[in-house]
């Protein structure tokens, strides 16, 4: 007989669905049979800590990072980003048009906004971070221009 | 399976095999060695897995960052006492069955180096290894034949329970990481994993 439609047209959607459902799941539940038939599960604090390249695992990994490096790493990524597009921009300077040169300048000074911001805050001044109690309870934001 | 019948069978265009050989064919071509070198070794071994010698036709060329998904670790070059506990960790991490080659002079005795302070005189003093392979380093062909070397043991390997591998496996597992005392690594060494031969035995 001819291959037709069959009677439920999203039958073979199901088919398929499952089907590809099952190419995922029935290697991993016979990997799982397997090693326990052949293997006896042997754990052990060393074969479960977390991988570090073979150190011994910090003791406490969950320590959270100050937030103040989330503001260097914007102020780093104001002076990356210009440098990586002044430094061509400066190679064809001559030749520009009007029209490229005023597109460069709304974004270099998009990019100052940011730098003036930091620097309005304060953020440009290095201070040598105080550990306080828990580590990251150190507030964001500074006062003024201290 | 008597091994008549079966070439007589393959004649016919039947092949036969059992369980276990299928099982150990596929395990013994598919071996995922730890990715990380200690010294000169590594670029030996770097130059085995590329396509010159091309590492790939013994199904081993697929080094895995993490121990986790590796079977075997090449320790290719010098173990110095401030690197041996983490071999040994990382040959901790890695799981059962795994397999250890000891690449080169350094890895198997210390080597050139064996009276220095600092270098461990074999890393077999605490990981059992299945090849040892000499020379300084070892060319990329002697790399290859200790793969070849390795596949024919795991070849010989049982499916079932072995009570003798279960039995080391559990040893291996209970064996300590050395830790950095203060002359030596303590323990120096694993006495059930390493035997001194006679001739190795330091002479007063």
């Amino acid at each position: 007989m001819a291959s037709g439609t069959p009677e439920n047209p999203y039958l073979l959607l199901a088919v398929f669905a499952i089907s590809a459902l099952m190419m995922g799941l029935v290697p991993i539940l016979l990997a799982r049979l397997w090693t326990r038939w052949h293997r006896t599960a042997r754990p052990d604090p060393v074969k479960h800590a977390v991988y570090e390249c073979g150190l011994e695992t910090a003791p406490y990994q969950w320590l959270p990072l100050k937030i103040e490096y989330y503001i260097y790493g914007i102020i780093f990524l104001v002076f990356d980003v210009e440098i990586l597009f002044l430094l061509p921009i400066a190679a064809v300077y001559q030749d520009l048009p009007a029209g490229a040169i005023a597109g460069i300048l709304v974004f270099v000074l998009l990019l100052m906004e940011g730098l003036a911001w930091a620097w309005a805050k304060g953020l440009l001044r290095w201070q040598f971070m105080q550990a306080t109690n828990s580590g990251s309870q150190q507030s964001l934001v500074r006062s003024g221009a201290s | 399976m008597d091994e008549g019948l079966k070439s007589e069978l393959q004649k016919a265009g039947i092949f036969t095999t059992t369980l276990s050989d299928l099982y150990n064919w596929g395990r013994s071509n598919s071996l995922w060695p730890l990715q990380f070198g200690l010294a000169c070794c590594a670029i030996e071994m770097i130059a085995t897995s590329m396509s010159r010698y091309d590492l790939a036709r013994f199904g081993a060329e697929v080094f895995r960052p993490s121990p986790r998904q590796a079977d075997l670790m090449i320790v290719s070059g010098t173990v110095t006492k401030k690197m041996a506990p983490q071999v040994v960790r990382l040959y901790k991490q890695m799981p059962s069955p795994k397999y250890v080659i000891a690449m080169g002079a350094c890895a198997i005795s210390g080597g050139p180096f064996k009276q220095g302070y600092n270098v461990l005189k074999g890393i077999d003093r605490f990981i059992p290894v299945d090849v040892h392979i000499p020379g300084c380093p070892p060319r990329p062909e002697a790399l290859l034949h200790a793969i070849m070397t390795l596949q024919r043991k795991i070849t010989q390997d049982t499916l079932g329970y072995d009570r003798r591998k279960e039995e080391e496996a559990e040893l291996v597992a209970s064996l300590p990481v050395p830790e950095h005392g203060p002359k030596d690594l303590s323990p120096s060494k694993h006495d059930s994993i390493w035997h001194a031969a006679p001739s190795r035995k330091v002479r007063t």
